[in-house]
């Protein structure tokens, strides 16, 4: 399969392996933990250094356009692994560290609705999950917990629940702006639960509002997983191997997986054997190392006997709507977050479309992406125009994103390039998706409604995207949970219903995307299945 | 400069130089050097080198459109202080992914220059250790959602 140089396979097999050290890996490993089972977690990326990320130096703009891009296809860094996606109006984002995507993400950290889940049964679309709001939601308060929650009680939109917040982040005078705007119509706001330290948290320090949160936090306020969940997991025990790439799961001859092939960083292959397989590597690269494990068993890739490993991907489509106030605002100094409206969550009969969306609100941007979001859209000209318009969009921009439920249809797939390699040789994910109607629908709702508000807040122009190209943040649904193995991948508690040792613990099990960010989500569901394990050790494999 | 210093060639530099100055031009009001200054211009040609391919593929398209509209070469028809206008405007209407990237590349120099930053009340420095005042804003603008009753969908 291909040349690289081989090294001596280890006798001893693992108890548990985790693939992937992102959101979900990071929770399962610390939950094991206590079993004081042998955990490894193979990570394709290195361990961040918070003090080479962008914030520190006064290029900080441009490195989120290199090494630090979003896009993997852009940042291109050795851990990264191309992505075949011009069949896409929606581009996928990833980052390939120990942390995974919540180096990179806002930590924008909303749970799910209870109606989340019960999708089919309300709205006769789509399908319902096989566990519901509640049981999820001690999970939800362990994981906040572990990564700690700025926020504030007594949303009208959810449920009450028990979770120890932070105080909020500030609202800042874009906040203040854009909630008068929300008060003059009535419509619904609350400050954004983020997974952002607002006091000192866990040994992290407090949030200095240095605005470039989708580099990686060099303060530490924002809860990455490598600075959360890991040091807990490495200091009970668990063994975090960085830059070793998976290629496959491999089984024996009874169908259990026995460990995995993979590559180290200088491309040596090894093999690791284990008792447990657990992947935990997004929405993408899992369908991507289930369908590159073929065997003479498995033709079309482990864990597949219902074909829908890799089928049913959603992203959350998402539509910007953004407002010019001749008041000076907060730009790009302080999270981007500020707070989120449920107002158009819930399906509602008088639309033509069915679900809903968040509005989340946030701040402005530096000065080299509003000049370059300027010249891109038209806003800001060449020549002699060119500075008035900046200094008109400068400092005095801000709005919101509407993340859009994005529902499950099997024509929308990861599969794997027929040609397209990366640095090992391992085929490539191939990303096929088309926008239904129904987000469409939902999209042009949103910015109506996004420009609605932000002409009540006081904007005296708005312009609109829809959908953000390089706005694929959440990979989910292409290795779905279900009791029937005919309709699902996992079962209704994250285990293969083909190979009875192998789990799935990242956004791929998701049933539904609900119109709301999915990390909090992910790390409950991680934690819920290790639970499950915990209590099945003595038939796990039954 | 020479090309086996900066791997562009003095035309190529010329012409990037000649560009940078018709996306951002100087200004007075706010005392704003243009994208060509000295210093700014060697950050854009340092930053340049890192796309290479891409920023001389898109010089070469500059080029082309000089040729197809006037018949000359960019940098000859700048010699002659010929009207460059309608050049660019074939440049910008034939080459789009071209220009916008030589416009990127611009401003993500002309931003992080000290005067620039500091004409547009910037603090001349990185973000981090030192990070921003957010002021906290209006918390009592919250007492109408506090007061609004629960709305989500209870589920089956």
């Amino acid at each position: 399969m291909n040349s690289q140089p081989k090294a001596a396979a280890s006798d001893e097999p693992v108890d548990v392996l985790i693939i992937g050290a992102g959101a979900s890996g990071a929770a399962m490993a610390w939950s094991l933990a206590d079993t004081r089972m042998r955990i490894v977690c193979l990570e394709q990326g290195a361990m961040p250094n918070p003090l080479n990320y962008p914030s520190t130096g006064r290029d900080w703009e441009a490195r989120a356009q290199s090494d630090f891009a979003i896009s993997p296809n852009q940042r291109q860094r050795p851990s990264d692994y191309p992505i075949a996606e011009p069949d896409s109006p929606i581009k996928v984002v990833n980052f390939n560290g120990v942390g995974g995507g919540t180096v990179l993400y806002a930590g924008h950290f909303p749970r799910f609705h209870p109606s989340d889940f019960r999708v089919k049964s309300l709205d006769g679309m789509a399908d319902d999950w096989p566990i519901d709001y509640n049981t999820l939601a001690p999970f939800y308060a362990e994981n906040d917990r572990m990564m700690g929650v700025a926020g504030l009680a007594g949303d009208p939109a959810y449920p009450g629940d028990n979770a120890e917040r932070m105080p909020p982040l500030p609202l800042g005078k874009s906040g203040e702006t854009l909630a008068k705007g929300f008060n003059k119509l009535n419509w619904h706001w609350w400050p954004s639960d983020t997974a952002i330290a607002t006091q000192p948290y866990d040994g992290r320090d407090k949030c200095i509002n240095l605005g470039a949160c989708l580099s990686g936090c060099a303060q530490g306020a924002k809860a990455s997983t490598d600075i959360t969940y890991w040091p807990h997991a490495v200091r009970a025990g668990v063994e975090l191997r960085t830059r070793c790439r998976v290629r496959e799961i491999t089984v024996d001859d009874s169908g259990m997986a026995t460990g995995v092939i993979y590559y180290d960083g200088q491309g040596v292959e090894h093999e690791l054997r284990a008792h447990v397989v657990v992947l935990a590597s997004n929405g993408v690269g899992t369908p991507r190392i289930l369908l590159n494990s073929k065997s003479a068993a498995h033709p079309d890739g482990l864990a597949n006997s219902s074909g829908l490993v890799g089928k049913n991907l959603m992203f959350h489509p998402y539509a910007s709507i953004m407002g010019v106030f001749e008041e000076e605002l907060d730009g790009y100094k302080g999270p981007h977050k500020i707070f989120r409206s449920q107002e158009f969550y819930e399906t509602d009969p008088e639309r033509d479309f069915v679900r809903g969306y968040t509005f989340e609100i946030h701040r402005g941007q530096g000065p080299v992406a509003v000049a370059q979001a300027g010249l891109q859209r038209g806003g800001i000209p060449w020549g002699a125009g060119h500075h008035r318009a900046f200094r008109k969009l400068f400092m005095h921009t801000a709005g919101m994103v509407a993340i859009c439920e994005d529902l499950p249809e099997e024509h929308n797939t990861v599969s794997l390039d027929p040609v397209l390699k990366d640095s090992d040789g391992i085929p490539a994910p191939k990303i096929d998706y088309t926008l239904s109607d129904n987000s469409l629908k939902m999209m042009d709702h949103a910015i109506a409604k996004g420009t609605e508000v932000l002409r009540a807040a006081g904007a005296k122009e708005v312009f609109a995207q829809a959908p953000i190209t390089n706005g694929g943040w959440h990979l989910m649904g292409t290795a779905r949970m279900g009791t029937d193995p005919k309709t699902s991948v996992v079962n209704e508690w994250g285990r293969s219903h083909d190979v009875k040792n192998l789990f799935v613990v990242d956004g791929s099990i998701f049933v539904t995307s609900a119109g709301v960010n999915p990390t909090r989500t992910i790390q409950a569901l991680a934690l819920y299945v290790a639970e499950q394990m915990k209590q099945r050790l003595a038939n796990l494999f039954d | 400069m020479k090309p086996t210093e900066t791997h562009f060639t003095d035309d190529e530099t010329e012409a990037l130089k000649i560009i940078a100055d018709a996306i951002i031009p100087a200004s007075a009001e706010g005392d704003l050097p243009s994208a060509a200054d000295a210093v700014i211009f060697a950050d854009i040609l340092t930053t340049a080198l890192s796309r290479h391919g891409a920023v001389q593929s898109a010089l070469a398209a500059l080029d082309s459109a000089a040729r197809e509209s006037q018949g000359k070469t960019f940098t000859a028809l700048a010699a002659e202080q010929a009207p460059l206008d309608s050049v660019i405007e074939a440049f910008r209407g034939s080459y789009p992914e071209e220009a916008d990237l030589l416009a990127m590349l611009t401003v993500q120099c002309y931003y992080r220059d000290d005067r620039v930053m500091q004409s547009h009340g910037m603090e001349t420095r990185a973000p981090h250790p030192e990070g921003f005042t957010v002021d906290q804003g209006d918390w009592s603008l919250l007492e109408p959602m506090r007061n609004r009753p629960e709305f989500f969908r209870k589920a089956p």
